[in-house]
């Protein structure tokens, strides 16, 4: 039994680490949906589309090649430089800005006041077409991201839990990576919506839209911040991810793995999003070894998390920590 | 008497009246073909209280709209300051320096009083996006320089004992006053309050009236106010405005203003043909 309990551990480890790449992309949602109400569908894309871009400025692709090449009979695929990965995620940054400017200018500014279920088409339609036109840009081939952060099994840990236990601990040092990445982005983003100006302009954009602008905010500067700050943590999930398992069309549908985190730790929620995508990520692990792999057949993991997403709707529909409707009658 | 053409003058409480910060001239606001405003003008002097009254319809809360950037009418000019002001948006008109609150409230239900408050003082802080978001040197002075004047502010108007409350949780006469104080928040040139007393009851509109006086002594703010309940008005301003119908039919003190026989006549309802 203590030997199941060790291999526990690990898979504990494992869990809350995967559990820290499910908050990354739930915390995209989170603040879209803080700030504008919309439902964000396409915040998977938009991880995909970061690291689309960002491998596409790494090795010098030219952008709509295929588009270029058909049009004109050229052969052109490469710039044939490099460009260093800091460079290329600050680059791939002034993307996604410009994108969030874009979806602002060319979509959402044209929906203000509209219901949210036609805001949350708006964004399925916008997912389509960004997953089309990141294609379009950069191919649809599997594209490998290397950004320089360490791979394969951490040696330290492996070694000391060697030397405890008897048995080494399998621990990833990108899910390390990670974990610090997304918990210093948490910190971040909090600090921010709470104790800025800007900040606490986003959330009174959040609250009312009327009063927000008496008091001299501009709606159209908040929601371009926002879908940037979105557009920031799709691309480190998108970094996060696409080092993990390459970057290709599947990126796109973590989206979906996203949405029990929410029902989890309520829609609008920075620390739900991470406490629920802990939760998630330790319960579906524990759940797979300790029930799923020995009596279900295994492959548990798939339906999981929608399943506990759904015992917990129906006791906290709120989520862990939603705002509770505070309303005199 | 007072001599109104005069580029400053003293009230006989002793504050100071100065030139015209704002003037609306010949403005017509229509909404599709109903005509909300037609064809008023007045201005509003800096350190006054200035009310425009009216029953139910008379275009009043249109008027403030116009004002605050909310609707922009198809006719007529607005100049503020001495400039003509092109048409706003209301987050503009906000930026330079005209501050309101709203008949029914529009607070920041899921926020603080504290955090209120401070959103009234987004104008005055100026830190780029970056310093904030890395939270040093400047950025970090200002909100505690900004912090300061709204405690300020909140001593003033008495509501320190809820600044750590989220506004969805206080009573209807407080809410109020938290509005009053984020405007205030603002240091606005021309502070904007649509209906303060409206919904209150007697005490509370003799706190609101009192607090309205206050503030114009103190910070020597230009008020100017939409009201329909005569009498608190009367008491309250230096000069004010009477519309009926989307039409101005009075403009004077409230001495001249109680005299006007068309002023007698839309309160008393007068049938109109």
């Amino acid at each position: 039994m203590p030997e199941q309990f060790i291999w526990g551990m690990e898979v504990f480890l494992n869990g809350l680490m995967a559990g820290v790449l499910y908050a990354l992309v739930a915390l995209g949602f989170v603040l879209i949906f803080k700030a504008s109400g919309i439902f964000n569908f396409a915040q998977g894309v938009l991880a995909l589309f970061a690291a689309l871009t960002l491998v596409g400025i790494m090795e010098g692709r030219v952008p709509f090649a295929h588009l270029i090449n058909a049009t004109f009979g050229t052969e052109i695929h490469h710039f044939g430089w490099h460009v260093p990965a800091l460079l290329a995620i600050l680059l791939t940054m002034v993307v996604m800005v410009v994108l969030a400017w874009a979806v602002n200018q060319f979509i959402f500014r044209h929906l203000v006041g509209q219901e949210p279920i036609i805001l949350f088409m708006a964004t399925i339609g916008l997912a389509y077409f960004l997953e089309g036109f990141g294609d379009m840009m950069w191919g649809s081939d599997i594209k490998k991201l290397d950004v320089g952060l360490p791979q394969g099994v951490n040696s330290v840990i492996d070694e000391v839990t060697y030397n405890i236990f008897g048995y080494g601990f399998f621990i990833d040092n990108l899910d390390l990576w990670a974990t610090l990445v997304a918990a210093l982005l948490v910190v971040a983003l909090v600090i921010f919506a709470q104790f800025s100006k800007h900040g606490r302009a986003m959330r009174a954009v959040a609250d009312d839209h009327q009063a927000a602008l008496s008091v001299g905010i501009s709606l159209k500067f908040i929601w371009v911040m926002v879908w940037s700050l979105a557009g920031f943590v799709a691309l480190v999930a998108g970094i996060m991810w696409g080092t993990k398992s390459g970057v290709q069309f599947s990126l796109s549908l973590i989206a979906l793995k996203a949405l029990p985190v929410l029902m989890l730790g309520g829609f609008t929620s920075i620390p739900g999003a991470i406490v629920g995508g802990l939760i998630i990520g330790v319960g579906e692990k524990l759940f797979e070894f300790t029930i799923g792999a020995p009596y279900l057949g295994g492959a548990t993991e798939i339906w999981f998390a929608y399943v506990l997403a759904l015992v917990f709707l129906v006791f906290r529909p709120q989520g862990l920590f939603g705002e509770k409707i505070i309303e005199r009658v | 008497m007072k001599d109104m053409d005069a580029d400053s003058y003293t009230t006989e409480d002793g504050r100071r009246i100065g030139g015209v910060v704002m003037e609306m001239r010949n403005i017509t606001l229509r909404f599709g073909g109903v005509v909300a405003i037609k064809d008023i003008s007045f201005d509003i002097r800096e350190g006054e209280i200035r009310a425009i009254i009216g029953p139910n319809g008379a275009g009043k809360s249109s008027m403030l709209n116009v004002i605050s950037g909310f609707y922009n009418p198809q006719e007529g000019e607005v100049y503020y300051k001495g400039e003509r002001r092109p048409p706003m948006k209301p987050y503009q008109v906000a930026q330079q320096g005209i501050a309101r609150t709203f008949q029914n409230i529009a607070l920041f239900e899921g926020m603080t009083v504290l955090d209120n408050v401070m959103t009234g003082r987004i104008r005055q802080m100026s830190s780029g996006l970056l310093a904030q978001a890395i939270w040093k040197g400047k950025a970090e002075r200002e909100e505690v320089a900004n912090r300061e004047q709204v405690e300020k502010i909140i001593d003033f108007l008495e509501i320190q004992h809820i600044r750590k409350t989220p506004v969805g949780r206080l009573p209807y006469g407080l809410k109020k006053r938290v509005e009053l104080a984020r405007a205030l928040a603002a240091e606005p040139s021309i502070l904007l309050l649509d209906e303060p007393m409206a919904g209150m009851n007697v005490e509370e509109k003799e706190d609101m009236s009192r607090f309205i006086l206050d503030v114009n002594d103190e910070f020597g703010s230009t008020i100017a106010l939409i009201e329909h309940d005569m009498g608190v008005v009367m008491d309250l301003s230096d000069r004010v405005v009477v519309m009926d119908y989307g039409k101005k039919i009075g403009d004077g003190t409230p001495d001249e203003v109680r005299n006007n026989q068309a002023v007698i006549d839309a309160y008393l309802g007068v049938a109109h043909d």
